[in-house]
């Protein structure tokens, strides 16, 4: 492979994380990250989670600063309103993992993205969570997300940034897969 | 017992190799576990055909001699093929001989058996890719009530259960069972996760000829930009039908198996399978079409085009809106589980630290760490058609130089 400049710039240092890559190839232990969140209870729906720091390359990491998100339910579920339900949050969560996938995977294939957008929604029959039907399950029917890309590619090769960037995303993966969840208290 | 060099297993890999330490006057011996051409006599189902055409098993020093070039094997005529070839090379095999251990010794390599032990200088892994099924760990959170097969062990339909059959695994083995399992009456649900789809035939010509002619197949495992990955890829979704027949989750589809995502865990006797089918789809897809567009174009360049069928796409694959993602194992439905989960090599018995924390062999395109020691018949080992038995003559050609030159240059050291 040549070493010319790459002219393609979408912000993803790709040396940084092909030689990450490289480095936790040899040194898988370092690739064992904990990702945490605090949250507290406000007043009735309303909640604030925190994150700040997590475990990763064998020690103790820390964002810059401390990130805070507002959870709470609309005016018609009787709540005040205060923030993004917590099942939009993960739509955000989503969108934000794929989107983060779709810039790395275009950095990586030499592919210019002009802009990207995602639009999302998620089904749910409240029936569930209300406990009026207990067939309904409680989370999402489904979740449909729409790209909109504009890159310097061929149709094809814009479906397969789409593509790789689910087969690589750890929310996807998490949304997707069954995870094994267990919540003690005290 | 002394000799240069032992090669391990009397696959096509290892007799095409044989024949090329023979060309150069090596003094060898192969070391067979069972019988030649083991584990296509034991290890194999039925119906099952060679995936590529018969012109397409080209040997050192043998080929395909018959009258039906396009063709595709039955077990038998693939067992009779490798036998001759043994035969016709006069290869120095020594069957029901099972190699317990290999470990250094003297400069060389010592290789115990059941039947005595060896002393060599050079030592070829010829004992295949597919020794052990990849069952995951979650078949054991399968109820009892359900039986359990792997590809190795499945012969035909009639050894299953009447009732449904759930197949793991969608490239070329779980779907070519799934179909003849699904038209012998058992209902088929198939859990598809990566696979990659292929035709049979396009523009007229097999899949198998234009990947030989367009160099996909000779591509070398030093020109990819992700080794690593290539060695890992799924078959693809092809099989060998006299008609011709190209398999694939739409031909699924239309004869009444139900697609579901990738196994994904069993919990209190739920199967539950993952929401990224629709993906994996996608990307087959799109990966098909890639190969396609690539022979387009190689066929262009090379003045082709008038003598083919023209270009044309295949129809997407279909999928129901919302497939199911979960499946009471308890309740009868399913009486057989099929892991068509792909299979690992068995190196237990190889007592020299090479093998990397996957307990895969660490090598140079078949040159094994271990100076002396080399490796055949591994995905992508040295060309992508290195698994084939196509595969087999060029990486023995390269891989016996290499073992020559290795000798020369120990013969020439002073021995410490």
């Amino acid at each position: 492979m040549s070493t010319t400049e790459k002219s393609v710039d979408n912000g993803v240092n790709v040396e940084a994380l092909l030689g990450a890559r490289e480095a936790l190839t040899a040194a898988p232990e370092g690739a064992k990250f904990t990702w945490r969140a605090t949250c507290k209870w406000v007043n009735g729906t309303h909640s604030q989670s925190t994150v700040k720091g997590f475990f990763g390359l064998g020690e103790e990491q820390s964002h810059k600063t401390e990130f805070n998100f507002d959870a709470d339910h609309p005016e018609i579920f009787a709540s005040e309103d205060h923030g993004a339900t917590p099942v939009e949050l993960v739509l955000a969560g989503l969108a934000s993992c794929l989107t983060a996938g779709v810039a790395a995977v275009a950095q990586m294939r030499d592919i210019q993205l002009n802009s990207v957008s995602a639009t999302l929604e998620g089904g749910m029959d409240i029936q569930g969570i209300l406990g009026i039907d207990s067939d309904v399950r409680n989370g999402f029917d489904g979740i449909n997300v729409h790209y909109e890309i504009d890159a310097d590619a061929s149709d094809d090769d814009i479906k397969a940034l789409v593509a790789q960037s689910q087969k690589r995303s750890a929310v996807f993966d998490i949304v997707a897969n069954p995870t094994n969840v267990t919540v003690d208290v005290n | 017992m002394r000799t240069t060099t032992v090669i391990i297993g009397a696959g096509h890999a290892g007799l095409a190799m044989s024949r090329c330490l023979a060309e150069r006057s090596i003094d060898h011996v192969i070391l067979e576990r069972g019988e030649v051409a083991n584990s296509w006599k034991t290890e194999r189902w039925d119906s099952l055909r060679l995936l590529t055409p018969n012109w397409q098993s080209r040997l050192p020093g043998y080929g395909y001699e018959g009258d039906d070039p396009d063709g595709y094997r039955t077990m038998p005529e693939t067992i009779a093929f490798i036998e001759r070839y043994a035969d016709v090379i006069s290869a120095p095999v020594q069957t029901h001989t099972q190699v317990t251990s290999v470990c250094a010794s003297d400069g060389g390599y010592l290789v115990a058996t059941n039947q005595g032990d060896w002393q060599c200088r050079t030592v070829v892994l010829a004992t295949g890719a597919c020794n052990i099924p990849n069952v995951p760990a979650v078949a054991q959170a399968v109820p009892p009530a359900i039986a359990m097969l792997t590809p190795d062990q499945y012969r035909n339909p009639d050894q299953l259960a009447q009732g449904g059959v759930l197949v793991v695994g969608a490239s070329s083995t779980g779907t070519q069972i799934a179909t003849e399992i699904h038209l012998s009456g058992r209902p088929v649900t198939l859990a598809v996760g990566e696979h990659i789809r292929a035709p049979r035939v396009y523009r007229g010509k097999d899949i198998e000829w234009w990947m030989d002619v367009a160099g996909v197949l000779g591509e070398r495992y030093d020109e990819v930009d992700d080794l690593n990955r290539a060695r890992s890829v799924p078959s693809l979704q092809l099989a060998g039908s006299p008609e011709r027949r190209s398999v694939d989750l739409n031909s699924l589809t239309t004869i009444g198996v139900k697609l579901i995502g990738r196994l994904a865990g069993i919990n209190d006797g739920k199967a539950q399978f993952s929401g990224s089918l629709k993906n994996q789809c996608v990307m087959s897809d799109l990966k098909m079409n890639r190969l396609l567009k690539t022979i387009d174009e190689w066929a262009t360049e090379n003045g082709l085009d008038d003598d083919v069928e023209p270009p044309h796409r295949f129809a997407p694959t279909e999928l129901e809106a919302a497939p199911p993602l979960s499946m009471d194992l308890g309740s009868g439905a399913i009486r057989t589980i099929i892991w068509a989960t792909g299979f690992r090599p068995d190196y237990s018995w190889l007592d020299v630290p090479v093998l990397d924390r996957k307990t895969r062999v660490r090598h140079d395109g078949g040159v094994v760490e271990a100076p002396g020691m080399y490796l055949m018949g591994i995905q992508f080992l040295r060309r992508r058609k290195s698994a084939l038995i196509d595969g087999a003559g060029d990486d023995a050609r390269d891989l016996s130089a290499h073992l020559a030159a290795y000798l020369d240059g120990q013969s020439a050291a002073p021995r410490s």
